[in-house]
């Protein structure tokens, strides 16, 4: 299979095992529910090692996958696509998920 | 309604038993997700966008009032105080913990309730005409058929792992309320030269990625031989549909490959034995399921209430004109609770609006509920001269909206603001909808009109038979939104024609706005509907007016 080309910078997230709650694969290879905390690879090789170590917690959290970020003025990531922009806040139509959650 | 026997309860409370000690060994780490997953979506268990999600069965979409409080409890006490109704006579509530989620079966279990065959290649809740058992126009009560077809589907060694998920629909009346033309497998109630009830067999109907209408393969089938039959189709479907590609894996794909007078042929060949070989269902079930179903006891007494309640309250005669039906017994309506308050989210009542719907069926409705695959509940059978309190009940809890069956009566499935399949949000392009059009104030002018978005090509939202469907895509990192029109999902059941390039969600609205104006300018009379309209004049002073001469002016 080809390696797809490396476009963007990439975090790993997926999904809390618990609650089912979107979390960020953080430097110190723990779990966070925010993204600004999450690990950013600037090459495939290192993307390819941190979903290696957050795919490993599988009793943990479910579905680790890469996915694309640019970096803002504060060095800090942010979603590229839009689903993972809904990802880091909840549903539209009511206050619920991370918009609620992180304050 | 149908009470669980030993059996039954046995059943459900050993399936919750058994997922509990799942949960516990996924948790514990014994069990990988990729051993995990199959398990809960075996029991209704889904892991979406922001959360898990649980989807509960209501069986032919059939509640009593007691079930509906306990939804409203799970809601409160496991969830965010809401649930929402599904396309499928479904419930899901969309927060749920892990480590609840045994829980909150037993709770259903305590109802009668399940989540068993929700998801997974299966046979999944067996939906039903909404109106069954009080419409005017019913040949028969279908829920009996469908709680046999429940009894027989459920745990059914032989397919439980079919090519892909399997949906029955059943309609016991000729206006087709069901979708049945849509599904798998559609049964239709109809009666031979002599009077006898029987089904129509409709097959390989369905939506999705390659949306067909389904072809009957039987004009009358006698309601005894309806369990070899299906067993015959479930056969030839499990032997020859393809399981090398996901998408081409549905029957429908099937019926049509093989074309319809060979797959009749197959289907025929295979009943004969299966019809050689079958026991029947159980001595008297089906006439012991016609009682539980029968009809309560009507009050027939007259009185003035509702005429003189129409006649002096303008606003208690618009909800009548839209959200009561006409019922069997003249004394009686047939009245729907829209969940579409203008801006809300289509589908969703809250826990105390649950329990409000409960205390009227039980005061009024002589305790039955259902939910329609509109995502609308319904009072199957209230007395007209109760329907004046129940309005004023329904005043209270915001769930008074008079507008079955007119443009902001949306079906709207999830879309991308819960479900991980989305590629585009619905329900925002719903509420947009509704506001604009109560901004304009054209709805009632407008008329019989059904809009339906899907999220995805999965078509969860009916796009495909909607007057206006919508279709949410990803279009190169954008929401972008694809329109069909003339789509019908009724005894006429016609899929709908996509105009052209899709809109971005800023356009969408706009563009909306603009075919109805164009129907408003083009029809005959107010007497012809969109659907009319439409097949009068086809597609192109539509194309015409959202795209403008040079074709794609407003398109993304």
């Amino acid at each position: 299979m080809a390696v797809p080309r490396f476009k963007h910078p990439q975090i790993v997230t997926a999904n809390d095992l618990y609650d089912g709650d979107v979390v960020y694969l953080t430097k110190e290879g723990g779990w966070s529910i925010q993204i600004g905390d999450a690990a950013i690879a600037e090459d495939a090789e290192r993307a390819a090692a941190l979903l290696s170590k957050g795919g490993a917690q599988v009793s943990r959290i479910v579905g680790a996958y890469l996915a694309d970020v640019s970096i803002n003025d504060d060095g800090k990531p942010e979603p590229v696509h839009f689903r993972e922009r809904f990802r880091t806040r909840g549903p539209s139509n009511y206050f619920h998920g991370k918009q609620a959650e992180i304050q | 309604m149908y009470a669980y026997n030993e059996f039954d309860a046995r059943f459900v409370r050993g399936r919750v038993a058994e997922f509990r000690k799942q949960i516990e060994r996924r948790i514990d780490g014994s069990l990988t997700e990729d051993e995990f997953k199959p398990l809960r979506l075996k029991n209704g268990l889904y892991l979406q966008l922001h959360a898990y999600m649980l989807r509960v069965a209501i069986p032919y979409g059939t509640l009593n009032s007691r079930q509906m409080r306990q939804l409203a409890y799970i809601a409160e006490r496991w969830d965010k105080g809401y649930g929402h109704f599904t396309t499928r006579q479904n419930i899901q509530f969309n927060w749920p913990k892990l480590h609840d989620v045994a829980d909150i079966l037993d709770a259903l279990a305590d109802v009668e309730m399940h989540a068993i065959q929700t998801s997974g290649n299966c046979i999944r809740n067996v939906t039903a005409d909404h109106f069954a058992g009080a419409a005017a126009d019913e040949i028969e009560d279908p829920r009996p058929t469908a709680e046999l077809l429940r009894q027989w589907s459920t745990d059914h060694a032989e397919f439980q792992w079919l090519p892909r998920k399997f949906k029955i629909a059943i309609t016991g009346a000729p206006n087709d309320r069901a979708v049945t033309k849509a599904h798998d497998i559609g049964l239709r109630m109809v009666r031979d030269d002599d009077g006898a009830p029987g089904y129509e067999v409709i097959v390989g109907g369905g939506l999705g990625r390659t949306p067909m209408v389904g072809k009957t393969v039987r004009d009358f089938l006698p309601k005894h031989d309806l369990l070899p039959y299906l067993e015959a189709i479930l056969r030839v479907y499990n032997l020859h549909g393809r399981r090398d590609n996901k998408y081409k894996a549905r029957i429908k794909i099937l019926v049509h490959e093989t074309g319809l007078d060979e797959i009749k042929a197959m289907i025929e060949q295979a009943f004969v034995e299966q019809k050689a070989k079958f026991k029947g269902a159980p001595e008297g079930l089906m006439e012991k399921l016609e009682a539980v179903f029968a009809p309560p006891v009507f009050n027939n007494t007259q009185s003035l209430t509702f005429d003189n309640a129409r006649a002096h309250d303008p606003v208690f005669a618009s909800f009548v004109e839209t959200n009561v039906a006409e019922h069997k017994n003249p004394a009686y309506g047939i009245v729907t609770i829209s969940t579409k308050p203008v801006g809300g989210t289509p589908g969703d009542a809250t826990s105390e609006q649950m329990r409000a719907i409960a205390d009227l069926a039980e005061k009024y409705g002589h305790d039955e509920i259902r939910i329609s695959h509109e995502q609308n509940v319904i009072l199957p059978h209230v007395r007209k001269a109760d329907i004046p309190a129940v309005f004023a009940a329904l005043k209270k809890v915001g769930l008074a909206t008079a507008n079955i069956g007119l443009i902001s009566d949306i079906i709207a499935c999830p879309g991308m603001d819960y479900c991980a399949l989305a590629t585009a949000r619905s329900i925002p392009i719903a509420q947009q909808i509704s506001e604009r059009f109560d901004e304009l104030k054209l709805e009632r002018d407008i008329g019989p009109m059904k809009i339906k978005i899907s999220g995805c090509i999965n078509a969860c939202g009916h796009h495909h038979v909607g007057h206006i469907g919508i279709l949410g895509l990803d279009r190169a990192g954008v929401e972008n939104y694809q329109i069909t029109l003339g789509g019908d999902g009724s005894e006429t059941a016609t899929i709908g024609e996509r105009t052209g390039p899709g809109f971005g969600a800023d356009d969408l609205i706009p563009a909306i706005e603009t075919i109805i104006e164009t129907y408003l300018s083009l029809r005959e009379s107010a007497d012809e509907n969109f659907l009319m309209a439409y097949r009068r004049l086809g597609a192109a002073p539509f194309k015409a007016a959202i795209y403008g001469d040079e074709g794609h002016a407003r398109a993304a």
